[in-house]
Formats: C-alpha cells, structure tokens, sequence
C-alpha cells in the first residue's frame, strides 16, 4: 500500500490517511482538483496557500465535515488505516470520534469546563465518576490547561478567556482519543502568547497523534509541521518535508509564496 | 446651550471656507432633520400619553378595589356585598399552566425541528407559514373552534376545554422565537460538536438548545403573556364559575371572563372588582415581559 512518496526513503513509514484523486464539489464549482497526498503516522502536516486554495476544503473531507451539507461531495479515495472512509456506508460520526477536529474560532459548549470534556467521551465510552474525573484531568494536562481550569472546572466554558477556550476545545477533541487531530487555522483568532502555547501543545501532541493543520501563518507551518503542503486554486502544487519546501522549494510557485513575492 | 449655538455657527463659517460646500444645502438638511425629529417626538408623545393614561385610569381605580378579600373571598353573587376573586385568580392559574405545560414541549419541539432538521424542506415551510398564520389567528375563531371541537361533543364546559384553546395561541408563539433564537446559535457550535462524533439529535438538544435555552425562555415567558390576558377563548370554553372550585372538568372561574362579565354589570361591588382584576392581569403580563427582558439579556450563549 504505501508505494512512492518522496518521504518515505528510508525506513517504510505507516501513513494514517492517504488521499488518493480526490476531487471535491461544492454543488457545480469545483473546490479541489485530484488531490494525492500521504499524511504520515505521528507527524504533524501543515497546508498552506493563500484564502480559499481548498486547504480548510481538504481539512473537511477528511472527517467528513462536508456530508453535513447537502450539495457538497467528494469523489476519489482517502483511505484511513486502509478503509476508504469516502464510501456511503461509512459511519461518520463514528469517524469523528477517530479523527478529531478544531476550529478557527474557540467553540466551548455552553456548560461547565468538565461538561466540556466529559461530553464528547460519554458519546463512545462508559466510564465511572472517577474514571471520568481522571479523564478530564489528564486531557486538560495534555491542553496545558490544568493548572488553569483545576480550580473551576465547574464554571461555564464560557468564562475562560480566548487562548484558554481554544486550549478547552483541544483538550475536548483530545479526551476522546481519536488518533488523528485536524486543526483548522487553531490560532488565527489568539494573541501571540496563547499561539506561542498551541504551538508548543502541537509539539508534544504529535508523539501521540497524527495531526494535520491549515495555518495562514507560514512561520507557524515551518515552526510546527514535518511536512508540508502547498495548495493553490484547489491543487496540491507541492508537497514534502517541511525543510525541504521552506529552503529548496522545487515548484517557482511554492518559492514566491514562502518568499511572500505572491499571496 | 448658547454657546453651543454659537460653536455651531462659527464652525459653519469657518466650513464655508470651503467652496465645495453649498450652504443652502445644508440649511436644507438642518430644516429637515428637524422637522423628522419634531414628527417622530409627536407620535411618541402621543402614543405615551395613551398608554399612561390607561395605565393611570387602572392603576386609580384597580388600587381602589384592592384589598385582602380580593385574594380570600370568591366572586359574590347578584346583589351580595363584597367579595373577592380567589376563584378567578385560582382559575385562571390553572388554566394558564396546564396550557403551559402543554404548549411548552409541543412549541419548543416544532421550533427544534424547523430550525435544525427542517431548515429548508417544504414541510418546514408549510409549517412556517400556517405557525404565522396562527400568529394572527383572531382569539374568537379559536375559541369557537374549540367550543366545537371540545364543548360542543362532551356538552358542557370546563378547564380542560380552556387549556387547548389557549394552547393554541401559545404554541405558534413559543414555535417561532424558539426557531429564531436557535438560528442565532452559530453554525461553528454544531460543527464542533459534529467533529466530536455527536450524533444530530443530541447535537439538537444538547448544544443548540441549551446555548439558545435563554432565548427559548423568553419565548415561553411571552406566550404566557400572551394568553394570561385572552378573554373570547376562554368565554367560549372554560366559562366562569361563582363558586371556588379546582376541578378542571366543570366551568372554572378565571380573570378575563369575570372582568367581562362584572364590568359591565349594574353592581357597583362587581364593576370594583372588575377593576381589581384587570389591575392583577395587567401587573402579572407586565411582570412576565419584565422577566422576558431579563432573561433574554443573556441572549444566546457559545
């Protein structure tokens, strides 16, 4: 299954999802056009490119986010762990619950911090209070979260403050244990001080996650991912190891985005 | 005040400097503004001078009639003195909540389903467009309807007969704010409760009707207002009652049937009474807009 990708040179790598001639419609326009790209196990995959070139589009399929709206569709492969999840059959709020996501915007439940987290683990898992308890302390340690909410977990999620909620929203898709993390722009709407701290959350999240991120931000890209991916009018232009496309892009294109010459 | 004048002009002399200014222009724009301003203060005026008027009138002469026996005694019979209206007030609550509780999931869950599952299909249109009919359905019709429907077949009335008649004002209202107000729950909320794998239904009632549950209150709190007040419905179905009575399956008393009935009556004990009733009615609709208001500052949450 895993046969040529420049990445994987050496030791054969595990991919968790490999989208494979992907094209995607929002009713007749055409958002993505044959999209193929390998997002590697344990490593955190950034996509870049200027608004509206498909990378929050390719984010979406990836959960499925897109079935919620009707006229929107996905044609072509991506295979997660081997199983096409594009197939009708798919159940895809189980899915969801394997490949998690944030959103741009800081998105707390109205209910209490502890809600927050024990409400999306309830939907899969049946734990004891204290199981539970345990649960929300550790995926509130793994948001960096802990030391701040300890005292409050039952006020509102709404009290925290911006970079605070974003962090709730990680530690939320994160309780759940999916295996992979879409993050979708997680800190265009925070302050440098809470981007600096998701960043450094990213950095420790990936030992255990597989994690994909659509970032604005190309220092962010070349700070956070292993891998990146530049997309334009709805193609994949190039796609490879962070290094490699921030010092020795192959494509002119990627070279006058990352230079800031275009975009 | 003058001073402010005098600003004003010298900072008109000092613009029309500027040739590009045409000062009869702006003249013009003063004059009009000010007679926009003077018409719309008019018709606050006189819309105020009404209001407090009635509002007047009822507080002189409902006041008069208050006291204790209003609360203790039941209405009294033709030519008796004194009186009171514990049976109408007892009536009437609960008339008004058994209509609550029906009306309250029956409301809420239409509004759940035209807001997160219907959305655009034509059953959801459809029943958009009969809910706003229903909005402005004459109190009478309904009142006949269900003088027909319910009165007419057990031949007799009742409470129970009232409590869908005012159902059927109350629901569309508690339909549409319901609706409106899980509209103003932002899609984003949904979406990431979607990511984590929630299923539609609790996404529905566990996220976008909790973040709107402020607003759904409101909503409920208006119907209440709404048909705490409603006279022909109740005339045609729960009656009215002389006498102290909580059985919902005989004629009850309640407030707006016996304002009715004693207002225009020779009596002069039922005449203050009808007074002293449409005071309480009047406090309680207000006191449940009052509460609206305060409940909906929190708006939508999330």
């Amino acid at each position: 299954m895993n046969e040529t990708t420049s990445q994987n040179a050496q030791t054969p790598v595990k991919n968790a999802i490999e989208v494979r001639n992907l094209n995607f419609f929002y009713g007749s326009f055409q958002g993505l056009q044959d999209i193929n790209l390998d997002i590697e196990e344990g490593k955190v995959t950034a996509f870049i490119g200027p608004s509206g070139c498909g990378k929050s589009t390719l984010l979406r399929t990836l959960n499925r986010m897109y079935s919620l709206y009707p006229g929107q569709r996905a044609e072509g492969e991506i295979n997660f762990y081997g199983q096409n999840i594009l197939t009708p059959d798919q159940d895809v709020n189980l899915l969801r619950s394997r490949i998690g996501m944030v959103f741009q915007k800081p998105t707390p439940f109205p209910m209490s911090i502890y809600e927050n987290i024990a409400f999306g683990v309830r939907l899969y898992e049946k734990l004891s209070r204290s199981e539970m308890d345990e649960r929300v302390e550790w995926a509130l340690n793994k948001a960096a979260l802990w030391n701040e909410a300890k005292d409050k977990l039952n006020q509102s999620g709404l009290s925290l403050s911006g970079g605070q909620q974003q962090r709730l929203c990680i530690a939320r898709g994160v309780a759940v244990k999916p295996s992979v993390m879409l993050l979708d722009e997680p800190t265009s709407a925070l302050d440098p001080i809470s981007t600096g701290k998701i960043e450094e959350l990213i950095n420790e999240l990936k030992h255990e996650y597989t994690i994909a991120i659509v970032t604005h931000n190309m220092q962010q890209a070349a700070r956070v991912s292993d891998y990146t991916a530049y997309m334009y009018l709805g193609s994949l232009i190039e796609y490879g190891k962070t290094d490699e496309i921030f010092i020795k892009p192959k494509r002119k294109e990627t070279e006058d985005y990352i230079t800031g010459r275009f975009g | 005040m003058d001073a402010q004048q005098y600003g004003e002009e010298a900072g008109l002399k000092n613009m029309s400097n500027f040739s590009n200014i045409d000062l009869s222009l702006f003249a013009k724009r003063k004059r009009a503004n000010k007679i926009g301003l003077t018409l719309s203060m008019s018709a606050m005026v006189i819309g105020m001078i009404f209001l407090l008027w009635i509002l007047g009138v009822l507080f002189f002469k409902g006041f008069a009639a208050l006291d204790i026996s209003l609360f203790t005694q039941s209405t009294p019979a033709p030519g008796s003195e004194g009186g009171g209206l514990a049976n109408a007030i007892l009536g009437s609550l609960m008339i008004v909540a058994s209509c609550t509780f029906i009306s309250t999931p029956i409301g809420v869950l239409a509004g759940l389903y035209l807001s997160e599952y219907g959305d655009r299909s034509k059953v959801a249109s459809i029943t958009r467009f009969v809910t706003d009919i229903m909005l402005s359905a004459p109190s009478i019709v309904i009142g006949l309807f269900v003088y027909a429907l319910v009165v007419a077949q057990v031949r007799h009335f009742s409470g129970w007969a009232g409590t869908p008649a005012l159902t059927l004002i109350a629901v569309p209202v508690v339909v549409r704010t319901t609706e409106n107000m899980l509209r103003l729950v932002p899609g984003s909320l949904r979406e990431a409760a979607y990511a984590l794998g929630t299923p539609k239904w609790k996404v529905a009632f566990k996220i976008s009707l909790r973040a709107a549950q402020s607003g759904v209150m409101t909503g409920i709190l208006l119907a209440l207002a709404r048909v705490s007040g409603e006279t022909a419905p109740l005339l045609f179905t729960a009656l009215n009652n002389q006498f102290f009575s909580t059985n919902m399956n005989a004629p009850m008393a309640n407030l707006p049937v016996v304002i009715f009935q004693f207002a225009m009556s020779p009596y002069d004990n039922w005449v203050d009474l009808a007074w002293g009733g449409a005071l309480l009615i009047t406090i309680a609709v207000l006191g449940f807009n009052i509460l609206a208001r305060v409940v909906f500052r929190e708006k939508v949450q999330g």
